[in-house]
């Protein structure tokens, strides 16, 4: 009996030789992640268990990227109190103003994280890692606190859910589509404390970026880890950013599945998660007439340059509706100054849009872009509970760049198709 | 241990934004967490509840963010324990870590209206609703997951070891 590359990851993170679903291991750390809002307890916590030095300094990341800019003095003192641990600590990860990127865009693109990693992170969307053939997962602070102090975590090895999609994506579809529809398709908790592999014709053709904004949103139908097979798309968007060695994994043939789902990726249309969970999804050709307040472009699901081209060729010479707020985030200084150079923010600033510096603020109604009683927002972000992005009475609709956009123009939920 | 105490009753995929919004994480105080518990499910739940009392959720409870802000909220506010039909990973791994006792039951959540008094007793791995002469069974905790308890939490865990 084989393997999956779950399994097979975590195993290379251990001393046993041989490992199945369900068991329990305690599996070393390759980067442990926190940020300014979970990185605050996890510090109190490594200090309470009178810890003194991090396991390594050179594999924790601390990045201050939720309520920053910082928006209160209660948010800057918790920055504060990061700053201070990072600086004694000399943690060599620490991110923070005109450095600092929406985490989990920032470490794959400076190749903090890489193919074949064990990473964890106090963030549950730690699991877009899974895009680079890595073993990602999201924790909690205290999680954070024992990884920093031990280099090591409890896991329980999960089964794998295979996910096989075939088929040419339609004009306008992208991973975040395919992965909308599978939430669609198996729920909130369809994939509860299971792995989720993503195989198929379509997957191996899968831009980075599509499959980053897929193992993102793992975790919205309950995973504990979304992951593809290595390829030559993830030789080409490492090689030039690692700085150390990696190692690609892939499933044996013979691999145990709990369940196998195919899906055509050529039927499919442009997708649309409504309120007031992920799950809740149509196409968007059937979202009927939902007017929007506002249309928030960004993310670690999709703030990434490759989500800014596509709305960008779709807002050149358009403007946003009038009782549109658009808000364009560029997800870390990098995609900032690439959308910059390729004349993207011109196009954005000309069809009415607000341009954020990069934070995680507006998706989880922090600050930057917060929505008002009754109001509605579509976004590209990745959840859309009760009060996600502001006043509990308020609504937001997930989709990709392209429906986000082509929204933002004509003032209601819509196809880029009909501009 | 044994809890008893009144039962509060949400319903499926009980979020951690619901249980404590995000608007309320530029801090990690725990009392000052806990007069937002739940504030987006039931925003008068903080003044209605007493100490003590149980908190019942249906699938998926303490799903999406990570924040470790949720369990440290409803602890805080005094709840004993939370009982739901299951809970999703992060909030299960959370709640062991950090020491707040939660329970796995089906059958609880169907029989059980709101406001009706439990005595649960993770000892017999049982719930009783005394008001109907009911009893039910509580899903048995992985070993380790009890050595966690016994340890105190993850930390201390770590420290023993």
């Amino acid at each position: 009996m084989g393997n999956t590359i779950t399994e097979k990851i975590l195993m290379a993170h251990t001393d046993l030789k041989k490992i199945t679903a369900g068991q329990l291991i305690n599996a070393k750390v390759d980067i442990a992640l926190g940020n300014d809002i979970t990185a605050p307890i996890a510090i109190k916590e490594f200090k309470k268990a009178q810890g003194k030095k991090v396991f390594d300094k050179d594999k924790i990341a601390l990045i201050l990227d939720h309520f920053t800019p910082n928006k209160d003095i209660s948010s800057a003192q918790q920055c504060k109190f990061i700053r201070k641990f990072a600086s004694e600590q000399q943690i060599t990860h620490f991110y923070e103003g005109g450095q600092v990127g929406v985490e989990h865009a920032l470490l794959p693109e400076l190749g903090i994280v890489l193919p074949g990693d064990l990473v964890i992170g106090a963030d549950s969307h730690t699991c877009t890692y899974g895009a680079l053939g890595a073993f990602a997962t999201g924790v909690g602070s205290t999680d954070l606190a024992a990884a920093m102090l031990t280099g090591e975590l409890w896991f329980k090895v999960p089964q794998s859910m295979k996910f096989v999609i075939n088929g040419k994506m339609p004009k306008w579809v992208s991973g975040k589509d395919l992965i909308l529809n599978i939430i669609g398709r198996i729920g909130v908790d369809g994939a509860l404390y299971q792995a989720m592999e993503f195989t198929g014709e379509t997957i191996s053709k899968l831009p980075m970026a599509g499959r980053l904004s897929m193992a993102n949103m793992a975790i919205e139908a309950g995973a504990k880890n979304g992951i593809f097979a290595p390829d030559a798309i993830t030789t080409q968007y490492v090689e030039n950013r690692a700085k150390r060695p990696y190692k690609f994994y892939c499933s044996d043939a013979d691999a145990v599945y709990s369940d196998t789902i195919e899906i055509d990726a050529s039927k499919l249309e442009p997708q649309v998660a409504f309120p007031h969970l992920p799950s809740n999804v149509k196409g968007v050709s059937k979202a009927g007439n939902v007017k929007i307040d506002q249309s928030l472009i960004g993310s670690c699901t999709n703030g990434r340059i490759e989500d800014l081209r596509i709305a960008a060729q779709i807002l050149k010479n358009h403007k946003a509706a009038s009782h549109v707020r658009l808000i364009v985030v560029p997800a870390t200084p990098f995609i900032y100054k690439q959308a910059l150079q390729e004349g993207l923010l011109e196009i954005f600033l000309n069809a009415g849009a607000v341009i954020s510096p990069p934070s995680c603020g507006a998706c989880l109604g922090g600050h930057l872009g917060i929505l008002a009683e009754g109001e509605r927002a579509i976004a590209t972000t990745n959840r859309n509970f009760v009060g996600r992005m502001g006043h509990p009475k308020s609504e937001v609709y997930l989709a990709s760049p392209a429906v986000a956009a082509a929204s933002a123009v004509l003032g209601r939920i819509a196809s880029p198709a009909e501009l | 241990m044994i809890a008893k105490g009144k039962v509060w009753k949400f319903g499926n995929n009980i979020d951690t934004d619901a249980i404590i919004p995000a608007r309320y994480l530029t801090t990690s105080d725990p009392q000052e967490l806990a007069c937002h518990c739940m504030e987006d499910a039931d925003p008068k739940f903080i003044t209605k509840m007493k100490t003590g009392d149980i908190i019942a959720g249906g699938e998926n409870f303490g799903c999406g963010s990570s924040r470790e802000h949720a369990p440290i909220a409803i602890k805080a506010a005094g709840i004993s324990c939370v009982i739901a039909k299951s809970f999703a990973r992060i909030f299960y791994r959370n709640a062991f870590n950090m020491g707040l006792p939660i329970f796995e039951s089906r059958e609880l959540f169907e029989a059980i209206k709101e406001g009706e008094e439990i005595i649960v007793d993770s000892v017999s791995g049982t719930i009783t609703l005394a008001s109907k002469n009911k009893t039910f069974n509580i899903n048995p905790i992985p070993p380790f997951m009890e050595q966690l308890i016994a340890d105190g939490g993850l930390m201390k865990h770590i420290a023993r070891k």
